[in-house]
Order: structure tokens, then C-alpha cells, then sequence
């Protein structure tokens, strides 16, 4: 006797009949990674003036990127032995994980106080600070004088009083964490069902243990500073360096999801559910409404941590001045966020958006590159070979978001899973 | 109601949470020295400029040799660092003029703090203050992150930035080798002036005090390094004021890993609290399952009223 049943026979030979392997393949590849469209229309579909653009500074910035790793980083940067930091890291690490605070902020809304409001724009968050920390990770791989030895704070020697293995740790068991609160997307684009539920079950567990990491290394990112108060300027330089970095990170994450939200709406409109569409504007004003209370938060403790350290009398110095304009942008966001939420002014908090991003720039390039080391006669701030590579690594970020935008149900609900808030 | 399976489900991630998180505990250490360590005395008085201290320190090192001779004056001309891609030694000479225009000669270099910033920032503990005093660095566990060149206070290590593939760290190592096969760092050997002295820092520390008090008109009376950022194991002793040869004269007497000590110690406070506090966050909401139960039942038990 035969030991499958018959039925069993049947169904595996026509199956066998109708496709082959690599037929199986191709409408995979079809459906899931060419929109659709068989492959000779997809690659047509992706010239465009843009993409033109954006390979040739990618190009560039691989080419220089390779010559860091063949000639050593004097190659690419300007970094000396007396500001050894340069753009890699105040722009990768800085400034790119403060921002990276969006999948902790509204996934903690969304998944811990039960905030519905905000459930469409939450993959689109998580998505983000996954990216964010991938790339923060890519740009620490390409400033380590030794990147092959990344792993040896976790796993071979352990220099635990200092504040970069915390951030090393962290960084690592976060990238972690945001790719499995990721994986709902990604698995219902796999069309992966039992392990798309083994996904969903640990948004709990995943969500709180992010807050965590996320509280502990936004806040170590600028704590790695307080170990050199001769050469962080004393307007910039305070013992709650660690505190002001964590709350201007949650005012960095909102501000990017309003700006964000913003683009995804005119750019991946036909990527995007009516729901999530119509939800922006409502989305929009209340986490304007949270910024604004943030940015006062922010504002306060900025102005008495300088009274604290006695710092105001560095006001009238060149640097001073410098720092007036940060602190001026800073005093204004939170009465524009305000006025916007009052008003009703979606447009108004949007832009309001793109100031706060700006501002939170200026401050982490205030601190760890501007105005870092300001006893020294003269210093060089980047070379522009530095500037072209994170140009490009930021292209390829953007270029790996739309991919996965594109494809992945992260403005949308798959229609497999509606009704299921992951 | 909080139905018991529900209630332990939740409850174990909060447990399970602090506990993951919990694995990493951190704390910054106590640097307790060796009180019998060594350290080096420098007097400025003494230093005639001659630079064979660097020629001693390339040669005992094995660093590459020097674009010009170790004989010529001409670099004084400006104020070097120790770093060896610009002087081809662990330590640079510095001329300074004094109020009537004499030259007064300074040797940079590392000067192995008691309590040393960059140990205290190095991620894989590669740099480490060693039972002897000198301030060493492990080529073997090194990742090149370059947080003790952001640390150091006093613009030491430097990193070897033309190099690839085996990129060092360099700065002085107090001759470590030498000191353990019972030589005096290159250095101290070779100055013709004993201007560099090699001992136990606690014996150097009371000869430099008695030079200062005995020659109150030769020397100010400070000796630096006995308490500057938490004391360190290279005294200085000087004739005129510490900050016009180039020391830097802002950077305190706290030991700075101190720091940053406050700041880890919230560590494990945020990773014990935050899972219980955020844990009864969701409990709360209206999200949660068991929350969703308890209102129906409230409802319900309002409609029979």
C-alpha cells in the first residue's frame, strides 16, 4: 500500500504539473519584490531622474567609503587626535538616534496607554527607528578604527564603567528589539502566519523593554560628554546633559513622525490606507499638542541647568551668540506648536516639525562638533569628502524605506490582518 | 476580572524584562592606587631643551624615525602634542618664554592620572591603569572607538589614523617593559640634567615639595599633578605659573569618572523600575485585555441596578 492517501497524491502531483520551481520563484519575485510587474517593466520603471541622482551619490559615497576601509580614515575625514569625532558619528550617532525615538514614543503610546488615536502612523514609526539605528550602527561601522571588533564590548572584554558600553549594549539589544516589533509587517508581507503571531505576542514584552533601552541610551548618548567638561563648552555642558538629551529625543521623535507623515502623504499616497490618510491631520495636532508640552519641559530645564552651572556669564562671547540662536529656536517651537494646536493650523505644526528637526540638529552639532573643544586656537569642523559619504549613507537609508514602504504593509493594514492593531 | 492566566502572562514579561535587562548591571569603579606605584617628576627648572628625552623615547620605543634630527631646535617654534604621526615620539619638548624673556623648556606626555578618564571610557577596558602606575593600552582588545582621545583632558593619545587595518592608540607607557626588567624609563636615562626623575610617586611627591619649599624664590608653590583631576603619577614643578606652559588650568581636581559614576548608577534603577511602572501603565489602560473584561462587567452589573 501506498502510505499517503490518495488525495494527498493527487494535490502534490497537479501542483507539481502547474508550476515548477522556479516558476514558484519568479511570481514570488514577481509579487513581492517587482510590485507586480514582470521584471523587464519593473526595471524600466526605475529610471528616473531621481533614482539617477540618487545612484550617482550613492556611487560616490561607496567609492569613498571603500577607500576608508583600503587607505584608513585620515583618508575620508578630518578627524584629529584632539577632535577625534567627526560628522560620522555627530550626524550617525548624535543626531540620527535621537530621531530614531520614534518607534519607542508612539509605540509606547500605542501599545502601553492604549493611545488608538495613533495606531495608523505606529509600523511607520517603529519602521523609522529600526532604519535609524541600523544606519546609526552602519555609520559606527564606518568610523570604528577597528569595525570587525564591534561585538567585543558585548561578548569579549568588558569596560563597564564606561558610558559608550552602555550605549553599545543598548544600541545592539534595541536594533534588536525594534526588528521584532518590526516583524509583523515584514512577516505579513511573507505571508507568514504562525510566526506572525509569535511576533504579535511579544509586542508587550518588546514595547516595555524598549523603553528602557531607549530611556538609558538617548539619554548616555550625550552623558558620554560629561567625561570631558574642559571641552564641552560650559553653555552647552551640564549634569543634566543625560536628562535634556532624553527629552529632547521624544521632541525629536514627534517632530519627525508629523514631517514624515506629511511626506508619506504625498509620496506614497497609493501606498496608504483611507484610514491612515484621513488620520494624519487628527494625528498631526495631537502629537503637536504633546511636542509643544515636551519643548516647555525641555525649554525649562535647559534655562535652569545653565543658571546651575553658572554659565550665563559666557553669553556675551562669539559663542555665546551662537548659543543665543539655538536657544531662541528652541523658546519659540513650543508657543508655534501651541499656537498651531490652537488654531487648528495643520499646516502650521508641520512646519513647526521641521524647525524642531532643525533645532535638534543645532544642538547635537552645537554639542559635539561646533562648539566641542572651543578652547582650541583653530579647528576643522569636516572635510567635505565626510560630507559626501553620510550624504550618501542618508540616500541609501531613504532608498531602503522606500523599498520597504513600497512593499511591506506599514501604511496600511494587510488585508489578511485587518482589524489586528500591529 | 483580572483573570489569573492573563494576570501572570503580563506580570511574566515584566518579570522576564527586568531580568534581561538587569544581566548588564553597571557601575564605574574605584581607581584605589597602588601606593607603592611609580611616577615620574619633571623640573622645568632644570630642562635645558636639549630633546633627548624624544630621540630616547623613539629609539626605546621603536617609532620611525624623525623627519628632522632630534638635535634641531627649529621645532620649538611652535607648541607640539605628543603624537607620534607629528613628533616620532611618545613625548614632545615645548619651549615657553618666561617674564624676562628666558626660555623655559616643557615635556608633554601622558601623565597617568590616578584615576584616568580614557580607562574609564574605553568600552573593552583596552586601556587600563596598571598595579606599577603607568597607563597601558591592549592592542588585542582595542575596536578603535577613540572615547579616550574624547575623554583625556589633556590632549594625550592619539590614534593612528592613516592606518586600515591594525590602527593603535599611542601615547606613553611609562617604559612598562623597562620598569618590570628594573631599567629606568628611556626618558629619565637619558636626560642629561636629571630634570626627569623616576621613582615611587609618593617619594617624588615629597621631593618636589621639599624643592618648592626650600627654594621658594626658584620655584611656585605648586606641584602639579598632586591633585589635578584626582591626582597624577607625572609631577611638574615649575618656576612660572603652570597655565603659560601650556597646561591646561580649567580642568579641576575631581577625578573624572566621577562623572559619569552618577550617571551609570541610574542604570540599574531605570532597569529594575521601569518594567514594574509600565507593566501597571498597561494593567491600567483601556487596551488591556483584562481591562476590556472589567469594563463590561462594570457595565453590566450598572444595567442590572
Amino acid at each position: 500500500m501506498n502510505e499517503y492517501s490518495n488525495e494527498y497524491m493527487e494535490s502534490h502531483v497537479f501542483l507539481k504539473n502547474e508550476q515548477t520551481g522556479a516558476e514558484i520563484i519568479s511570481t514570488w519575485l514577481k509579487d513581492k519584490i517587482f510590485l507586480g510587474l514582470p521584471f523587464k517593466e519593473y526595471m524600466k520603471t526605475l529610471v528616473t531622474p531621481i533614482n539617477i541622482v540618487a545612484g550617482l551619490i550613492v556611487f560616490a559615497g561607496l567609492t569613498l567609503i571603500a577607500m576608508r576601509f583600503i587607505y584608513g580614515l585620515e583618508e575620508v575625514t578630518e578627524a584629529s587626535n584632539e577632535q577625534p569625532w567627526g560628522l560620522f558619528l555627530t550626524w550617525g550617532l548624535f543626531t540620527g538616534v535621537p530621531f530614531s525615538a520614534s518607534g519607542f514614543v508612539i509605540g509606547t503610546g500605542v501599545y502601553i496607554f492604549g493611545l488608538k488615536r495613533y495606531q495608523p502612523v505606529v509600523k511607520n514609526a517603529i519602521l523609522l527607528g529600526f532604519l535609524g539605528y541600523l544606519f546609526a550602527v552602519i555609520f559606527l561601522m564606518i568610523d570604528l578604527g577597528r569595525p570587525w571588533r564591534i561585538y567585543y564590548p558585548m561578548f569579549v572584554s568588558f569596560g563597564t564603567a564606561s558610558v559608550m558600553f552602555l550605549v553599545a549594549w543598548h544600541v545592539a539589544l534595541y536594533l534588536s528589539v525594534q526588528f521584532f516589533e518590526f516583524c509583523p509587517s515584514l512577516l505579513a508581507w511573507l505571508d507568514q502566519k504562525y510566526l506572525r503571531k509569535i511576533a504579535v505576542s511579544m509586542t508587550l514584552g518588546l514595547t516595555i523593554f524598549g523603553v528602557m533601552l531607549s530611556t538609558l541610551h538617548q539619554s548616555a548618548l550625550s552623558a558620554m560628554f560629561l567625561l570631558a567638561p574642559g571641552k564641552v563648552h560650559p553653555l552647552w555642558y551640564t549634569s543634566y546633559l543625560p536628562w535634556l538629551a532624553f527629552i529632547s529625543a521624544i521632541g525629536a521623535a514627534m517632530a519627525l513622525m508629523i514631517v514624515v507623515s506629511k511626506l508619506t502623504v504625498i509620496f506614497f499616497k497609493e501606498r496608504a490606507s483611507p484610514e491612515y490618510l484621513a488620520g494624519i491631520d487628527d494625528i498631526t495636532i495631537g502629537l503637536g499638542k504633546a511636542s509643544s508640552f515636551v519643548l516647555f519641559t525641555y525649554l525649562g530645564l535647559r534655562l535652569i541647568s545653565i543658571t546651575h552651572e553658572g554659565a550665563w556669564k559666557y553669553l556675551n562671547t562669539p559663542t555665546g551668540h551662537w548659543f543665543l540662536v539655538e536657544i531662541t529656536l528652541f523658546a519659540i517651537l513650543p508657543f508655534l506648536y501651541y499656537y498651531g494646536v490652537l488654531r487648528k493650523n495643520v499646516g502650521l505644526i508641520q512646519i513647526t516639525g521641521v524647525l524642531t528637526m532643525i533645532g535638534i540638529i543645532l544642538n547635537r552639532f552645537n554639542l559635539t562638533l561646533i562648539t566641542f573643544n572651543y578652547q582650541l586656537p583653530s579647528r576643522e569642523l569636516f572635510f567635505w569628502k565626510e560630507a559626501l559619504v553620510v550624504l550618501s549613507v542618508v540616500v541609501i537609508e531613504i532608498l531602503v524605506y522606500r523599498w520597504i514602504v513600497n512593499r511591506m504593509p506599514v501604511l496600511h493594514q494587510h488585508p489578511n490582518y485587518a482589524g489586528d492593531s500591529h | 476580572m483580572i483573570n489569573r492566566r492573563n494576570f501572570l502572562k503580563a506580570g511574566g514579561t515584566v518579570v522576564a524584562c527586568s531580568i534581561l535587562g538587569a544581566r548588564n548591571v553597571l557601575g564605574a569603579e574605584d581607581f584605589e592606587g597602588n601606593p607603592e606605584r611609580f611616577g615620574m617628576l619633571t623640573d622645568t627648572t632644570r630642562c635645558i631643551g636639549c630633546r633627548r628625552c624624544e630621540a630616547a623615547c623613539n629609539k626605546a620605543n621603536a617609532l620611525p624615525s624623525p623627519k628632522t634630527s632630534f638635535e634641531d631646535t627649529s621645532v620649538f617654534k611652535k607648541e607640539r602634542r605628543p603624537y607620534v604621526a607629528d613628533v616620532q615620539s611618545y613625548t614632545a619638548v615645548n619651549r615657553y618664554m618666561d617674564e624676562d624673556g628666558k626660555p623655559v623648556y616643557r615635556k608633554v606626555q601622558c601623565m597617568h592620572c590616578d584615576e584616568p578618564a580614557c580607562v574609564s571610557a574605553c568600552p573593552v577596558a583596552a586601556l587600563t591603569k596598571s598595579n606599577e602606575g603607568p597607563v597601558v593600552w591592549n592592542d588585542k582588545l582595542c575596536i578603535g572607538c577613540r572615547y579616550c582621545i574624547t575623554a583625556c583632558p589633556f590632549y594625550v593619545p592619539a590614534f593612528e589614523y592613516s592606518s586600515a587595518f591594525q590602527p593603535k592608540i599611542q601615547k606613553c607607557f611609562m617604559c612598562r617593559q623597562r620598569i618590570k626588567d628594573g631599567l629606568l624609563p628611556a626618558c629619565a636615562e637619558a636626560c642629561p640634567v636629571e630634570a626627569i626623575q623616576f621613582g615611587k610617586r609618593r617619594d617624588l611627591l615629597k621631593m618636589a615639595k621639599q624643592r618648592v619649599w626650600s627654594h621658594p624664590d626658584k620655584y611656585i608653590d605648586h606641584v602639579y599633578g598632586e591633585t589635578e583631576v584626582g591626582g597624577t603619577d607625572w609631577l611638574y614643578v615649575s618656576k612660572v605659573p603652570f597655565e603659560k606652559l601650556g597646561f591646561p588650568s580649567n580642568i579641576g581636581t575631581t577625578s573624572l569618572p566621577k562623572l559619569t559614576k552618577d550617571f551609570l548608577s541610574m542604570v540599574n534603577l531605570t532597569l529594575i523600575s521601569f518594567p514594574a511602572l509600565l507593566g501597571g501603565f498597561y494593567l491600567a489602560s483601556n487596551k488591556s485585555p483584562h481591562r476590556e473584561t472589567e469594563n463590561k462587567q462594570i457595565e453590566e452589573d450598572l444595567k442590572h441596578e
